[in-house]
C-alpha cells in the first residue's frame, strides 16, 4: 500500500513542500498531507520530508510518533474509531468496543489480517449527543447498542 | 431578492448529519419540486439546534413548528400535508418529558431558560452563506470597529464586558488583549483554539459548524485590537465538518474583501490560516499548541514568558477559545454595559454546556451564569431517565470534578465551581446516576491523563501514572489500606508541582470524587464491594432461588456454561466460570438474577 517509489506519488508530496516551504512552521501540515498520499508515514516517507525540508530526520520521527492520528504502518481500508469520551463511557460504550473486538477478531489499535478494517480507541468525537458512538471513516453511528455492530459492520463488506 | 411564504430548516450538525438529515434535506427539495412548491418553499441546512436528543430535527417556519426524530420517509408526509395543505404533522411534533405534545421552540422547556449568545445563528442561518450572516449584522461589528474605534478603544470595550476565556481558564479577554497590544513588534498573531478535547464538550465544534463567520470576524476585530495581521485556527483533525465549513468561510470572506489586504478600505490587513490537529489533547494547552503551530511535538513550555509576549514563531500572541470569539461581535454591537449585565458578580455574560450522559435532553445549552446546576439538569435538561437517582455532574473533563446531590443549587460560575472543587472547564456536563460507581469514573479520567500526558515533566508522567496504578488496584478488589491517603497526598504534589495546565489539573476528578464519595472508595478498599454495582472484579451475579422458576433461558445465553439446573427447578451460577458479562440478566423475565 506504501510506495514510496511511486513517481506520482513522489512528486505530489515534493510539489506540496515546495510550496508550504514559504510559509513557517510547515511540518505537520506536510506529514498530514504525505499519511494522505502514501497511507502512513513509512521510515521512508518520514526521510523523503526530512530531505527535502533539510531538517533532521530525527525532528520528523518525534513528530509522527507524538500526535496519535500519524500512523507509521499502513491502516485497514475502514478505520473504526470507538469514542472514548465520558458521555459514552457512561453510557456503556465498552460493550460496544468488546463486540467490535469479537465480530472482527482483533484488539483495539489492530487492523484484521485481511487489511478491511483497523479498530481504534479514540478521542471523545463531540457527538454526545448520539452517546455512544462509533465513525467509520467519516461516517457517525450514534445510540449504539452491541447487537447493532453486525449490521453496520456488514455495509463494508465487498 | 426572492420572497418564500416558508422555511423549512434541517439541522446540518453532526449528530443530525450521522442520523441521515443530508437525505432528508434532499428528500424535502425533490417532494417540495414536485408539489411545484418551489417558488415558494425555501429549504436551508443550518447548524446545530442543540436538542441533539431529538435530532434528525426540522423546523418549519412561520409556524416554528419543532419536528423531531424526522426520517426521510417523513418528509412526503410533512410537504403534502404541512407545506401543501397547511395541517400540521401532530405525531412528528417534539414530546417532551411530559408527553405533552410541545409544538415550537419557545414551549419547549429545553430552549425556555436559554439565552443564546455564542450560539445565536447556530439553526438559524445556512452557515455555508456568508450573505446570511450579514444578513443577521454579520461583519457590522468588524466594520464598526475598523471605522469608529481605536485599537485602545475595543480593548476598552472587551474589557468592561468582563468577557472571561470560555476555554477553561477562565482569563480575562481584554486583559490578555491588552498585555499583547502593550508588546512592541512589527509581526503579532491571533490564534483560535478549536482544539475541543475535553471529553464530553461539543460546543466549539458546533459553533464552528453552525456558525463560522462569527469566529472569523472577531479573530479579524482581535487583530485590529492588538495589531496583528495574521490568524491561525487550530481546529480538531476529527472534526472534518467543520473543518469543511471554515475553509468555505474564509474563501467567502476573502473574495468580499472581509479577510485579506486593505479590509472595508481602511488600510487594516487580516488573513485567516487553518492548522489541523493530530490528536494530542495536550495542545489544548495554548504553549503546547504554539509549538504544534511551529511544527514540533506538543510540548508545553514554561511560563512565563507569556505568549503575549513571546508566542507563535517568538512573536507576541493572543490565543482565545472559540466560545470567547463567539461573544466578541455581540458585545461590540450591543455595548459592554449590555454583556455584563447578565451573569454573576465575577462572571459575566453566558456559558455554552454540553449536556451528556444519564440525561433526558442530551445536547447544547447556553446560560446566563450563575444558573444553578438542578435548572440546568431538571428544568433544561428534562432529569434522569428510567426514573435513576442522580449522583453527580462531571465538569471540566479530564481537569474538573464531580460535583454531588448536595451542590445542586450552586449557581455555576468559574469561582464556585473552583470552590466547590471543580472547574467550568470549556462547558462539558456530564450527568451520572446510581449505577455509575465514582471510583472507576476517577479512573476512565486517569487513565485519560496517563495516555494523553506528553512527557516532559515527571510530576504528570510518573505521578498520573502511579495514582491510576492505585486506582486500578482499588477497582479490582486489590485495595490496601492507606490508598486514598497516598492517592490524596500525590494528587496535591502533582497539582504544585507540574508544568502545565494538563497536569495541574490532572488529579481533580480523583480528589473531587474522594471528598464527596470517599465512602464508595471505602467500600471497595474494605468490603471489597461496588455500591454502584459497576466493577467487574467486586461483582458477582447470583440466582435468587425464591424468584427462578427454572426455564433456562440464562443457561442458554451464558456463554462460558457457568449456569446449570434441572429444568422448572431453581438454576445456579458456577462463580469459578462466570466471567461477569451480565448476559443472564438480560435474558431472565422474572428479574431473578441479582449482582451483588
Amino acid at each position: 500500500m506504501t510506495n514510496v517509489d511511486d513517481k506520482a506519488m513522489r512528486d505530489e508530496l515534493i510539489q506540496f513542500i515546495a510550496e508550504q516551504k514559504k510559509k513557517p512552521g510547515p511540518l505537520m501540515p506536510i506529514m498530514q498531507k504525505a499519511q494522505s498520499i502514501f497511507g502512513a508515514l513509512t521510515i521512508d516517507v518520514q526521510e523523503l520530508i526530512a530531505d527535502q525540508l533539510g531538517i533532521p530526520m530525527s525532528d520528523v520521527y518525534g513528530v509522527a510518533t507524538f500526535y496519535s492520528q500519524f500512523a507509521l504502518e499502513p491502516k485497514g481500508e475502514h478505520i473504526i474509531s470507538v469514542c472514548m469520551g465520558t458521555a459514552c463511557y457512561v453510557k456503556n460504550i465498552e460493550k460496544v468496543m468488546e463486540k467490535l473486538s469479537e465480530e472482527l477478531g482483533i484488539q483495539p489499535g489492530q487492523t484484521t489480517p485481511d487489511r478491511r478494517f483497523t479498530l481504534e480507541a479514540t478521542r471523545c468525537l463531540g457527538c454526545c449527543g448520539l452517546a455512544p458512538v462509533i465513525m467509520i471513516d467519516d461516517q457517525v453511528y450514534g445510540r449504539l447498542v452491541p447487537s447493532d455492530v453486525p449490521d453496520i459492520l456488514a455495509k463494508y463488506e465487498k | 431578492m426572492d420572497i418564500f411564504r416558508s422555511h423549512v430548516l434541517v439541522c446540518g450538525g453532526t449528530g443530525c448529519t450521522s442520523s441521515e438529515s443530508p437525505k432528508i434535506m434532499d428528500k424535502f427539495v425533490e417532494e417540495i419540486s414536485n408539489a411545484g412548491l418551489d417558488k415558494e418553499v425555501k429549504v436551508v441546512r443550518t447548524g446545530c439546534f442543540g436538542l441533539c436528543e431529538a435530532g434528525p430535527v426540522v423546523i418549519v417556519y412561520p409556524e416554528g413548528c419543532f419536528y423531531s426524530r424526522v426520517k426521510v420517509s417523513d418528509v412526503p408526509e410533512i410537504v403534502s400535508e404541512h407545506l401543501l395543505k397547511g395541517r400540521i404533522v401532530q405525531r412528528l411534533l417534539y414530546h417532551g418529558e411530559t408527553k405533552e405534545i410541545e409544538m415550537s421552540l419557545d414551549h419547549i422547556g429545553f430552549y425556555k431558560k436559554q439565552k443564546r449568545i455564542a450560539l445565536r445563528n447556530c439553526g438559524v442561518i445556512d452557515p455555508e452563506r456568508i450573505e446570511e450572516y450579514i444578513a443577521f449584522d454579520g461583519y457590522k461589528a468588524l466594520g464598526k470597529c475598523l471605522t469608529e474605534y481605536t485599537p485602545q478603544q475595543v480593548i476598552d470595550i472587551i474589557k468592561q464586558s468582563g468577557l472571561r476565556g470560555r476555554g477553561g481558564g477562565g482569563f480575562p479577554t481584554g486583559l490578555k488583549w491588552q498585555f499583547c497590544a502593550n508588546e512592541k513588534n512589527e509581526q503579532k498573531y491571533v490564534i483560535c483554539n478549536a482544539d475541543e478535547g475535553d471529553p464530553g464538550a461539543f460546543m466549539d465544534r458546533s459553533v464552528l459548524e453552525g456558525d463560522p463567520h462569527a469566529v472569523l470576524e472577531a479573530m479579524a476585530i482581535a487583530g485590529y485590537a492588538i495589531g496583528a495581521n495574521m490568524g491561525y485556527i487550530y481546529v480538531r483533525a476529527e472534526y472534518p465538518i467543520a473543518v469543511k465549513r471554515l475553509e468555505i468561510a474564509i474563501g467567502q470572506a476573502r473574495e468580499m474583501g472581509l479577510l485579506g489586504k486593505d479590509i472595508f478600505g481602511t488600510g487594516f490587513d487580516f488573513d485567516i490560516e487553518i492548522r489541523l490537529g493530530a490528536g494530542a489533547f495536550v495542545c489544548g494547552e495554548e504553549m503546547a499548541l504554539i509549538s504544534s503551530i511551529e511544527g514540533h511535538r506538543g510540548e508545553p513550555t514554561p511560563k512565563p514568558p507569556f505568549p503575549a509576549q513571546k508566542g507563535l514563531f517568538g512573536k507576541p500572541t493572543i490565543i482565545n477559545n472559540v466560545e470567547t470569539f463567539a461573544n466578541v461581535a455581540q458585545i461590540i454591537l450591543n455595548g459592554p454595559e449590555w454583556f455584563a449585565s447578565m451573569g454573576t458578580e465575577k462572571s459575566k455574560g453566558t456559558k455554552v454546556f454540553a449536556l451528556g450522559g444519564k440525561i433526558n435532553n442530551t445536547g447544547l445549552v447556553e446560560i446566563p451564569m450563575g444558573t444553578t446546576l438542578r435548572e440546568i439538569i431538571y428544568d433544561i435538561g428534562g432529569g434522569i431517565p428510567g426514573g435513576k437517582a442522580f449522583k453527580a455532574a462531571q465538569t471540566g473533563g479530564p481537569s474538573g470534578g464531580c460535583i454531588p446531590a448536595s451542590h445542586l443549587d450552586t449557581p455555576i460560575d468559574y469561582d464556585s465551581l473552583i470552590s466547590i472543587g471543580s472547574m467550568m472547564g470549556s462547558g462539558g456536563l456530564i450527568v451520572m446516576d446510581e449505577d455509575n460507581c465514582m471510583v472507576d469514573v476517577a479512573r476512565f479520567f486517569l487513565d485519560f491523563t496517563v495516555d494523553e500526558s506528553c512527557g516532559k515533566c515527571p510530576p504528570c508522567r510518573i505521578g498520573t501514572k502511579r495514582m491510576l496504578e492505585i486506582l486500578e488496584r482499588i477497582v479490582n478488589g486489590q485495595g490496601e489500606e492507606g490508598d486514598i491517603e497516598k492517592l490524596e497526598q500525590l494528587g496535591e504534589n502533582i497539582k504544585n508541582a507540574a508544568l502545565c495546565g494538563l497536569g495541574k489539573t490532572a488529579p481533580n476528578p480523583v480528589l473531587s470524587t474522594i471528598k464527596y464519595f470517599r465512602h464508595e472508595y471505602e467500600a471497595h478498599i474494605r468490603d471489597k464491594k461496588c455500591p454502584a454495582g459497576h466493577c467487574k472484579a467486586l461483582l458477582s451475579y447470583v440466582i435468587d432461588k425464591s424468584k427462578c422458576i427454572g426455564c433456562s433461558a440464562c443457561a442458554k445465553v451464558c456463554p462460558t456454561g457457568a449456569i446449570s439446573g434441572k429444568i422448572k427447578e431453581p438454576f445456579e451460577i458456577d462463580q469459578s466460570k462466570c466471567i461477569k458479562c451480565g448476559a443472564c440478566i438480560g435474558k431472565c423475565k422474572f428479574g431473578a438474577i441479582e449482582k451483588k
